[in-house]
């Protein structure tokens, strides 16, 4: 199934790139050019397809204003300079670099085109040229939490993580601690391959939490083949950065859905407008930027609202998943009962909470 | 009739030359029909693929950073493969490399200058070189299959990387994201064409070929490498000592990647991250029977290959096509060599059918 998608996908970008070339000539000199780097393959169902669409969503609606192009699966070397170079010489008027590990090459850069805008996203080096992005996915991660605290039989749950970077420790532990709200004993198993797409080893990854007893697996890497593995062996897991239900109807439960959309047909107006500024935006449920997937017909009715309660909770402010007492790993008291954890502090955080098990 | 393939006495020169060549313009001229085939145009995505890397004014400079790294490497595994030793490692051999140049770059603190680069490029030829020892020692010692053990030690090597650059070494600055703090200037290496990005790195891998070459042609120890490599037999009755010809050309091997590391790292980015191990030592390898083990072999083929990755990224924006479209022009102008090697080292010739069984022909 994946594979006849893929294909149609293909074609279709053969179709679009013949249809730019005939439309081209008349207009293309006055449209203003955006660009933006990508991580992995626009058809990895996830990360970047959720950037590609957030891309797309600026030709919907700019696409009279503003021509947007991309390069795809560019490594998080030193050979992303030139390519993010490249994008400014071929006159990008603004830029995403869309993955942590360009971030460097993003600021060094954005020195040599002062003129062109550039837009990394989570990251934390900014410059007057460089702002930085990012949302915040624990959101999800506390919804997800609580379906699977709520769900599973074993109470052992599995986490596939990429890297031990903030990001990835902020969502296990809003997984975790979620979870334990609705089963005390939950433990979360953490596995971290090292990659952020790579579909074998997510597999490889899955089966390994499965043999430790997991019996619902979320997955923090962007391809579904954890979610297949989890379809075969009649389990449950999540859909990452995208709704990945066509590839595991039974076995997806829900996914966070990374809507770039809005932020970047807004960032590309600014450009458009001649009012863009470097900002460092780290929007959630609130701003729209993390959505909930449609829920299985498997989640009961009681869980639902349970998880609909963590939404709604986010949007009005009432609810935050980092809300104390705390406690890391090894049993110490990390928060205090009633202190909720800066956004600041969360964003450097490198300590998994209590019910983690990890190699690290 | 059936076919059967002779072995011809000595390959000509000519034929060795022409055979990399014919696949290179193969692959472009399958390239232009199958793009214009799906509806793309061909010449154009041909040309931004193989073409325009090196005619750009400002391409050739992503070229010559991209190539730097995979002819170095491969200069130190074509030494090893021509002995038949097998170092499928130097991927680790690199890494390493970079994090011993980290290492002398961190512990000389604020001081910099030419002093510290060069014991920081040492210093990655040592990690690296230790590291190709590893599987040396067990190959001899213990007589453990090298390609095994030098590929199984990658994966070592990136544990050792992620542990380094998220522990002990982890900038201070860094937010508590995985990666070395930034080199300060005075440690890094110098560019050499004003108002470019080609630093000192990619003159030692213009260099470095043609000391390879006079090394491997003229040198008892090149000769030693060649026999041991083609007559194994012979070279035993010479008095050529096998385990040391292993251990020389996994300590080459490694040293080579190792320098690699270390240019990459004080020459390009300035620090070390997950992300830096991307693959030059396993294109390396490609890269080095692309240049058929040969020195001056390695340096046009590093070229080629870093031709085909900027070109397969520039033809992204420009001509809209996949960036999976690189990897298939890589993998036929490969097939078309090994292809062509049959051809090149053996004659096709035509008999007629006989009735005993010829099984294996």
């Amino acid at each position: 199934m994946a594979q006849i998608s893929r294909r149609t996908l293909i074609k279709g970008a053969g179709a679009l790139a013949t249809a730019a070339m005939i439309g081209k000539p008349a207009l293309a000199a006055d449209k203003i050019k955006v660009g933006f780097i990508f991580l992995g393959p626009i058809g990895d169902y996830g990360w970047t397809w959720a950037h590609n669409k957030g891309r797309e969503a600026i030709d919907a609606a700019l696409g009279d204003k503003v021509e947007t192009i991309y390069v795809e699966n560019v490594a998080e070397d030193a050979s992303a300079i030139p390519v993010i170079r490249d994008l400014a010489q071929q006159g990008c008027k603004l830029i995403f670099t869309t993955s942590y590990g360009y971030m460097d090459q993003t600021i060094q850069v954005a020195g040599e085109f002062p003129d062109v805008k550039f837009e990394h996203c989570t990251g934390f080096k900014r410059a007057d040229n460089v702002s930085t992005y990012n949302s915040k996915f624990h959101e999800g991660r506390a919804v997800l939490g609580t379906i699977a605290g709520k769900m599973s039989k074993s109470g052992t749950l599995g986490y596939l993580g990429s890297y031990k970077v903030p990001e990835v420790v902020l969502g296990v532990n809003a997984f975790a601690l979620a979870a334990q709200k609705q089963n005390p004993a939950a433990t979360v198993k953490l596995v971290l391959i090292d990659s952020w797409f790579d579909p074998p080893k997510e597999a490889a990854a899955t089966e390994t939490l499965i043999n430790l007893g997991c019996d619902i697996v979320t997955t923090h890497t962007d391809s579904p083949g954890p979610l297949q593995i989890l379809e075969q062996k009649g389990l449950f897991g999540f859909g990452q950065g995208a709704d990945m239900s066509q590839f595991a109807p039974t076995a997806h439960l829900t996914a966070i859905e990374d809507i770039w959309g809005p932020y970047y047909v807004a960032r590309a107006q600014a450009i458009v407008d001649g009012k863009w500024a470097s900002a460092d935006t780290w929007d959630g449920f609130k701003e729209g930027t993390v959505m909930i997937a449609p829920y299985n017909p498997a989640v009961p009715a009681d869980v639902v609202a349970l998880a609909d309660g963590v939404q709604a909770g986010y949007k009005d402010g009432t609810y935050n998943i980092f809300t104390g007492p705390i406690y890391a790993q090894d049993g110490t008291l990390k928060v205090k009962e009633g202190e909720v954890m800066a956004d600041a502090d969360l964003a450097t955080i490198d300590w998994f909470v209590k019910g983690v098990e990890s190699a690290s | 009739m059936r076919l059967k393939l002779e072995k011809r006495p000595e390959p000509s020169l000519l034929m060795l030359v022409a055979a990399p060549v014919a696949s290179v313009l193969l692959t472009m001229i399958i390239g232009v029909v199958v793009f214009d085939l799906i509806g793309i145009k061909g010449a154009k995505a041909v040309m931004d693929i193989f073409l325009t890397p090196i005619l750009s004014p400002v391409k050739w400079q992503d070229v010559a950073a991209k190539a730097a790294p995979l002819i170095i490497i491969a200069l130190g595994l074509s030494v090893g493969n021509r002995a038949q030793v097998w170092n499928i490692g130097a991927e680790g051999q690199y890494v390493i490399g970079a994090l011993a140049a980290a290492g002398v770059g961190i512990a000389a603190g604020a001081s910099g200058g030419p002093d510290v680069l060069l014991l920081m490029i040492a210093a990655g030829m040592i990690g690296g070189a230790a590291w190709g020892g590893i599987p040396a020692l067990l190959r001899t010692r213990f007589n453990v299959n090298e390609i095994l053990s030098s590929l199984m030690l990658t994966y070592v090597a990136l544990q050792v990387l992620g542990f380094m650059v998220g522990g002990p070494w982890k900038d201070p600055n860094g937010r508590n994201f995985p990666a070395t703090a930034p080199l300060a200037d005075n440690q890094t290496l110098p560019i050499i064409v004003p108002g470019t990005t080609i630093h000192l790195g990619v003159a030692v891998a213009v260099i470095l070929p043609f000391v390879f070459w006079i090394l491997m042609s003229r040198s008892v120890f090149g000769f030693q490498i060649r026999v041991v490599g083609s007559a194994p037999n012979a070279a035993r009755h010479g008095g050529f000592d096998a385990g040391r010809t292993i251990w020389l050309a996994m300590l080459i091997g490694g040293g080579m990647a190792g320098l690699a590391g270390s240019l990459e790292f004080s020459g390009m980015l300035h620090k070390i991250d997950l992300g830096f191990p991307s693959g030059y030592g396993f294109t390396a390898i490609i890269v080095s029977f692309l240049g058929r083990l040969n020195p001056i072999g390695c340096l046009v083929a590093g070229i080629v290959m870093a031709v085909t990755y900027v070109g397969g990224q520039m033809a992204q924006t420009s001509v809209h096509i996949p960036n999976s479209t690189a990897g298939i022009f890589q993998a036929m102008m490969l097939f078309f060599i090994l292809a062509s090697d049959i051809l090149v080292r053996y004659r096709v010739r035509l008999l007629p059918s006989a009735k005993t069984v010829g099984a294996g022909e």
